[in-house]
Parts: structure tokens; C-alpha cells; sequence
């Protein structure tokens, strides 16, 4: 294709130029290792385009300016990492509840607090699901190479744009610093979704009732012509504050069950030789690398070990998972972690197979000798 | 210009009201201050957003008929830079309240001011947290007392005008829901204002920090205002001693500074241009 470009890129650019391809027009951020040059390159880009970058005082009000921009009707975004993430929360509910499409990259530095900012980590996974008070609806998605971060970056957008929903790219440093040639596709070949919008001129609109027979409401910009009330407290379809028991569960219930009726729109993975396999590896994120690297080897050696990756965390792949133990009895979780996802593929396994984990946190990744050995214990 | 009930059913969603502020409270005097000056300013109400953050003050946009944002505690400002920097054609308002606006979002007033962001901002300052049953706040006087002050307050308050100009924001004002002719009009400037304009707009609490404080009714609240409060420019020719316990109303502070979302799109324009 003669409209592709190849590039030798590194993953925090190419998750610029995933969210360029997207449409993202709004940048608000805070500079923090090792996402800092997701914003260096949004502040050189956004402009060009028509764009806005801003650096806000904290990150906090990073997070509360990509609301901002996204309720003017820009797609917008922010990046951070560790304790900027930690730091978000917050705002990240709201956008979950007054439903407000963003994106949220955070590429993952070893914690708690300021840790090993350059080292890489895997420990924010239970953060993004579980990081806001209150129950709400979570997409996370985690890349394991640039291209993906090309790709699910897009991919993100989409989702938040299709839901109204934030949804978070979680990169961790391996895959935001690590270099490697990549094809980019052409324009053509991309799919951009954007957020459904009232007619114009609908003097009915409501900016909190769905479609008909949807699950997701029309969004208007401020500006168009919409007089309409966006909160964080509890709304009625109108927008509105209410202390109604009903209408409160009603509300939380629905922005939980648009991505759970959608799940097979959002929940994204790969498989390697799992057909066979004694052992499966279910790895995300750079330590899918090794993981795959891991499983070759354990082939050779000719041990039927097979690799599940996750792109999509969460959701969760429930129900791919529940179908792979029907054949396989033995499920080994590396991340960078001391055991964050494992509870999750031990939630849904239940028992019904054997659940190892291999877990790291000295600012190292996993070596894929590392795998190896810990599949030949336990297969 | 609506004035009575055509200000009303023009300003806002009747529907919505009465209000749930407390029989006395001042915000409802100010929440129809600022309805009245953008009226006066006629605006286009479509590009009209008001944002506010948490607290007594930040439920007035629920019952204004504009774009309106009710965001989270502190936050309003950033949100709002958020919102006027994606689309400049938008008037951004907001109301916020002496806690939200600087204790929890202090370092967001501040670097607004800075920026000189194109922001109206109306701080309704009732001395105290309404919301939450009465704690002292930033611009609770030393010595004065909240629930979380039982004692007496060891701190100092704020100067919420001169924590703002010395910020620099470009149009500084305090108004009081007394002096309200006067408040229109310094609001009606602060929205003209290409820039970071702050109203400190004085209010009356007297369920929390009138009672805390032995202040009397909220008759006797208004009172105060109207007896303590001096013209700026009044205050310049009276002797020191003739304002003891006075606190000053008018503008403050009104130059002309590069505004950014402006200053950002001769960015835009240049790198454009250059490619």
C-alpha cells in the first residue's frame, strides 16, 4: 500500500500518532516520567493541526481540563503515570459518571509513591479498575509492542467516544520507551468513530437518555445550542441532581451495563498454540513479550505450553478464559506486580484449574528465562 | 435588558427552583446578580457556559439556563480552562465559593490568574463551608469560630482580591448581596474583561457562620454589610482610623494583559503559516 508509512518509532510517539489518527484535538497534562513525551510531542503537534495543548498546574487539573475539552465538543486526552494516575482518580469518576469520553494514558513506572520512576511496572492494573470511589464502568486496554500502541490508542478512542465513557491505554515503560519500526496505516485503512450527537435544533434533548433501545445518550458541545446541566452527583435523563433511590440506581446501573452488553465490541486478545496446550501463559503488556519469547522456547523443548495475551484487562476475557480451561488445567500470570491480575483469572477460573503467578517488582522486566523456568515447575 | 420576571424566564430553569440554599443565604441575591449582568451584557446564551465546583455556591448553574457544569471540589477553574481553551468562542463563568476556591483549588485560581485565561470568575464568599455544617475557611476572620474552629480560628484569612491580583489577573472586584446595583455592574465589567477577571462577592451565612458567631439574623447580616462595607474610592479620603473594621468594595485592580487562548492561537497561526 502506497499510503502506509514506515517509521522507527517509540511507543509513547506512537501513541500521539494513534490518537492523531483518532481525531484527538485537546491535550491537557502534567509532565511526569515516563510519560513525559506523550506530551512533548502533543505540545509540537497539537498546533499544527488546529489543535490545543495546555500544561496544567497539577495533575488534577490535567484530568479535569481533558473534561473540559471533551464537553467543548474536542476529543482530548491525557497521559501520565504512577502518581499522576493515583492523582486523577477523582475526576476519572466523574467522567465515568457524568459519562464524559476521554482518554487516559498512563504508562506504568514502579511504585508505590515515587518508587523507581524510570523502571518499569505492571502495578497499576488493579488502580485502573478499582482507582475511583464508588462502582463505574471500566475499558482498559494495554499494548505489547508500538504498533499496537499505534493501534489501541485508536482503539481507545473509539470506545470512549462510542460508550461516553474514559477508557485508559495502560502502557507500562517498556513498551513507552521501547524503539521499533513500524508500518502505519493509511487513512483509509483506519476506522474513526465519533460520539453520537443530537439533531440539531432538538428542542426534546434530553443529554442523559439514551437512544431508543440503546444504552448510550447523544452528546452536544457546549456552544451548539443545548441549554444542559453536566454533575457528578447523581442525575435524572435531564441532567439534574436527584436523591431519588430509582433513578440513582437506574443511572449507575445503565453506564455499568453499556460496556457489559458490549463486551465482545471491547474485549480484544491473541492466542498462540493454546489448542493443545498443558499450560497456558496469560500475559499483558510489555511482559507479554517475554512471555511469548518464553512459549517458543518451552515449544522447542517440547512442552505443549500455550500464550494467551490480553489486550483488553478490563473487561475482563471471562469468557474466553472459562472456555480455554475446559482443555487446559494450568494458567501461569506473569506482571510486573507481586499479584494484581492473577486475583482476576483466579476469580473467574474458580478452582476449575491451577493458577501460578510470577511476579516482579525490582524496576527489572521479566526475562523470558525467567517463564521458562517458572513453567517448567509447575507443568 | 429583562428585568423581574422576564430576567427569570430568561436566566432560568424555572422548573428547577426554589432553590435549596437556607432561608437568609445571600447566594440567592448573587446567583441573580450574576443572571442580571449577563443579561445586561447580551451575551449570546448559547456560548454562554456557567462551571462551578462544590459547596453552597456551586449549586446556583443547576437552576441557571446556560451551558452549565457542576464539577468536582476545587476543580471548577480547571475544568473551565479546559472548556474555554477547547472552543474560545465560549464565555466562561464561574461560581465557585471561598473553600472551593481557595483552600481545595487555590493552586487552580492562581495559575488562572497567571495565564490570564479569559475566565469570569464569582467567588461567593460566606466567610465559612456551608455545605458540610460550618467549618472555618480560608476566609474565616482569626478568632472567629466554626465547628472545626471551636476555639477560635489560630489562622489567617485570605484577601481573596489581592490573592488574585497578585496572581495576575487583569480585573479585580469585591461586591457585596447588599450593595447589589453596585455588583451587577462589577460583574457586567469582569465578563467585558478580555482576561482573568475574580468578583469576590460578599454573601451572608447566618445558619452557619452567623450562628457560630453571634451575627445575629440574617437581617442583621445584611446590616453589617451595608454598615462595614466602604467604597474603594471613598476609603482613598478617609483617615486610617475611619476604617477600622471596614472591609473595601469596588474595583480593585483593571489593566490589559495578553489573553491565552488568544495568545494560543497567533501559536496556531504561526506554526501554520511557517509549514
Amino acid at each position: 500500500m502506497k499510503n502506509r508509512k514506515v517509521k522507527l518509532m517509540q511507543g509513547n510517539e506512537a501513541c500521539v500518532e494513534g490518537a492523531l489518527a483518532a481525531g484527538m484535538k485537546f491535550y491537557a497534562g502534567y509532565p511526569i516520567t515516563p510519560s513525559t513525551e506523550i506530551a512533548e510531542i502533543c505540545a509540537q503537534k497539537l498546533p499544527q493541526i488546529g489543535g490545543k495543548f495546555i500544561q496544567m498546574e497539577d495533575e488534577i487539573a490535567g484530568m479535569a481540563a481533558t473534561i473540559g475539552g471533551s464537553l467543548a465538543g474536542l476529543k482530548s486526552m491525557t497521559a501520565t503515570s504512577g502518581p499522576g494516575f493515583s492523582l486523577k482518580q477523582e475526576n476519572i469518576g466523574y467522567a465515568a459518571l457524568a459519562e464524559i469520553p476521554c482518554v487516559i494514558i498512563d504508562v506504568q513506572r514502579a511504585g508505590p509513591s515515587t518508587g523507581l520512576p524510570t523502571a518499569p511496572s505492571q502495578g497499576d492494573i488493579m488502580q485502573a479498575k478499582w482507582g475511583t470511589h464508588g462502582d463505574h464502568p471500566v475499558i482498559a486496554l494495554s499494548p505489547t509492542s508500538v504498533r499496537e500502541t499505534f493501534d489501541l490508542t485508536i482503539k481507545a478512542f473509539n470506545l470512549a467516544e462510542k460508550y461516553r465513557t474514559p477508557v485508559f491505554l495502560m502502557l507500562d515503560e517498556i513498551v513507552g520507551h521501547m524503539r521499533e519500526k513500524i508500518e502505519i496505516p493509511a487513512e483509509d485503512e483506519i476506522e474513526v468513530i465519533d460520539r453520537l450527537k443530537p439533531e440539531v435544533g432538538d428542542t426534546n434533548y434530553m443529554a442523559y437518555r439514551p437512544v431508543e433501545g440503546g444504552l448510550v445518550p447523544p452528546m452536544a458541545a457546549f456552544g451548539e445550542g443545548f441549554s444542559f446541566h453536566v454533575t457528578g452527583l447523581m442525575h435524572d435523563e435531564f441532567g439534574f441532581p436527584t436523591n431519588d433511590a430509582e433513578v440513582s440506581d437506574n443511572l449507575l446501573r445503565r453506564i455499568m451495563k453499556k460496556i457489559d452488553v458490549n463486551v465482545n465490541d471491547i474485549i480484544m486478545y491473541e492466542e498462540e498454540q493454546v489448542e493443545d496446550a498443558d499450560l497456558i501463559v496469560l500475559a499483558y503488556g510489555g511482559t507479554a513479550r517475554s512471555a511469548r519469547s518464553a512459549v517458543k522456547k518451552a515449544r522447542e523443548l517440547g512442552l505443549k505450553v500455550g500464550l494467551f495475551k490480553a489486550l483488553t484487562i478490563w473487561p475482563s476475557p471471562e469468557k474466553r478464559v472459562k472456555e480455554l480451561i475446559s482443555n487446559t488445567k494450568k494458567i501461569l500470570v506473569p506482571e510486573l506486580n507481586l499479584g494484581q491480575y492473577v486475583l482476576e483469572v483466579e476469580r473467574i477460573v474458580a478452582g476449575q484449574a491451577e493458577v501460578s503467578h510470577l511476579g516482579k517488582v525490582n524496576g527489572e522486566a521479566i526475562t523470558p528465562e525467567e517463564i521458562l523456568t517458572k513453567i517448567r515447575e509447575v507443568l | 435588558m429583562h428585568t423581574g420576571s422576564e430576567l427569570l424566564k430568561n436566566n432560568f430553569r424555572m422548573e428547577r427552583l426554589p432553590h435549596i440554599w437556607c432561608p437568609g443565604c445571600g447566594h440567592g441575591i448573587l446567583m441573580k446578580a450574576v443572571a442580571q449582568a449577563i443579561d445586561n451584557c447580551n451575551l449570546d446564551k448559547k456560548k454562554v457556559c456557567v462551571i462551578s465546583g462544590i459547596g453552597c455556591s456551586s449549586r446556583a448553574p443547576g437552576y441557571m439556563d446556560f451551558n452549565t457544569l457542576h464539577t468536582t471540589h476545587g476543580r471548577a477553574l480547571a475544568f473551565a480552562t479546559g472548556v474555554k481553551l477547547a472552543n474560545p468562542e465560549l464565555k466562561v463563568i464561574v461560581i465557585t465559593g471561598d473553600g472551593d476556591c481557595t483552600a481545595i483549588g487555590g493552586n487552580h485560581l492562581i495559575h488562572s490568574a497567571r495565564r490570564n485565561i479569559d475566565i469570569t470568575t464569582i467567588v461567593f464568599n460566606n466567610n465559612i463551608y456551608g455545605m458540610t455544617g460550618g467549618q472555618y475557611s480560608p476566609t474565616t476572620p482569626t478568632a472567629e469560630f466554626g465547628t472545626t474552629a471551636p476555639f477560635g480560628n489560630i489562622e489567617k484569612a485570605f484577601d481573596v482580591c489581592k490573592l488574585a491580583a497578585g496572581a495576575g489577573a487583569t480585573y479585580v472586584a469585591r461586591g457585596t448581596a447588599y450593595h447589589t446595583t453596585q455588583l451587577i455592574k462589577l460583574i457586567e465589567s469582569a465578563i467585558e474583561n478580555k482576561g482573568f477577571s475574580l468578583v469576590d462577592a460578599i454573601s451572608t451565612c447566618p445558619t452557619y457562620y452567623g450562628r457560630k458567631n453571634k451575627k445575629g439574623s440574617a437581617v442583621d447580616m445584611m446590616k453589617y454589610l451595608k454598615d462595614f462595607a466602604v467604597d474603594a474610592k471613598v476609603a482613598e479620603k478617609l483617615p486610617k482610623e475611619k476604617l477600622d473594621g471596614k472591609f473595601l468594595i469596588g474595583e480593585f485592580k483593571k489593566t490589559t494583559e495578553p489573553e491565552y487562548t488568544e495568545e494560543y492561537m497567533k501559536i496556531i497561526e504561526m506554526v501554520r503559516e511557517s509549514k
